[in-house]
């Protein structure tokens, strides 16, 4: 980890400096990570990859915001869930209108947010049930969970990434783990 | 402490994240409480079925052209950077000329060059005011040297 940071700082040292190759390093180093925050986030892998790319693509031509002692990641961590979040916003006003028009038509319940369960592996009832369930979290509650289930961050990490203190993790994991223990008891129509 | 106190230690214990202190504290309230251990095996259960989900991996190839479609979006987007400021320093060159060629013009009407005169003469009014607005927030702007 030590390793990986004192590399990631020469790196975009090197970058700085004009090395393309420096860059390309940094991006293939976290394409991967950066994919599946966007996927958690967005639920949708078209989009997830898209956004992602466009992060990079932002960090490239922003790089001179990063101050020089600070880590690579954390400052593109804020960059890609920016984006991510904008991009949750603009769907829903433009899904608000036909979704209202459904609504009132069907009486269907609010869909989340495009989590497909197609994008979870070996597919079974309940693991379709949780993803669902964390579309349709709040941003902020989906965020948390995508950050500690999917990642596997540490609230050392997480508080990094969010700027906040590992007690504000805590916090808002215990909020984010009950709202989505309630989304999975409402499905089911009793405790887990 | 109330339970509400241990509420974020809960998800601490759960998580491992807990100092050996903590973890006492934590599995002491849990003894003594009935009704968090059970919150605790709820969350416990749903820990277990959170984790269990994994989400696909995509093909290989997505990752071998991830770098080339990322180093094509930052070309293109450079591209369209420069072809932007190009074509505004064209335009606003190539709309001097043509007036400067209509104001030369003798035999072009006094009204039309007053006319084009006048017109140019507004446009670089509310350019400096724009320039003058922007200028002045910018240097009011508290979080203007605030870099992450």
């Amino acid at each position: 980890m030590m390793r990986s940071q004192e590399d990631d700082i020469a790196l975009v040292e090197h970058f700085r400096r004009g090395s393309k190759d420096a860059f390309e390093q940094i991006v293939k180093r976290y394409m991967k990570q950066s994919y599946f925050i966007a996927l958690g986030l967005v639920g949708n892998h078209d989009d997830a990859l898209d956004l992602s790319q466009e992060a990079f693509y932002r960090a490239y031509t922003h790089i001179d915001l990063l101050n020089s002692n600070r880590k690579f990641y954390p400052w593109f961590y804020q960059i890609l869930r920016n984006l991510c979040f904008s991009h949750l916003r603009r769907n829903r006003v433009r899904q608000t209108v036909s979704l209202s028009d459904n609504q009132s038509r069907t009486g269907s319940s609010p869909t989340t947010d495009g989590f497909s369960p197609e994008l979870v592996s070996e597919r079974n009832e309940n693991k379709e049930a949780v993803w669902r369930a964390i579309g349709q979290l709040s941003q902020k509650h989906r965020e948390i969970i995508i950050l500690r289930h999917f990642q596997q961050l540490s609230y050392e990490d997480i508080a990094q990434y969010l700027h906040c203190t590992q007690g504000t993790v805590m916090s808002r994991l215990y909020h984010a783990r009950q709202k989505l223990r309630e989304l999975l008891e409402d499905k089911k129509g009793g405790q887990l | 402490m109330v339970c509400e106190d241990y509420k974020d230690l809960m998800m601490g214990y759960l998580d491992n994240e807990l100092t050996e202190e903590q973890r006492r504290t934590f599995e002491a309230h849990l003894a003594e409480h009935p009704e968090c251990a059970a919150e605790f095996e709820q969350f416990k259960k749903l820990k277990e079925m959170t984790d269990q989900v994994i989400l696909v991996e995509p093909e290989d190839k997505i990752w071998q052209q991830y770098w080339n479609n990322t180093y094509n979006r930052i070309e293109r987007g450079l591209g369209w950077i420069l072809f932007s400021v190009a074509a505004i320093c064209l335009l606003i060159y190539g709309g001097f000329k043509i007036i400067e060629g209509i104001i030369k013009d003798p035999m072009t009407g006094w009204l039309l060059k007053i006319g084009l005169l006048a017109l140019l003469a507004g446009l670089a009014i509310l350019f400096v005011s724009v320039l003058r607005e922007r200028l002045f927030f910018w240097k009011k702007d508290r979080y203007k040297d605030v870099r992450r």
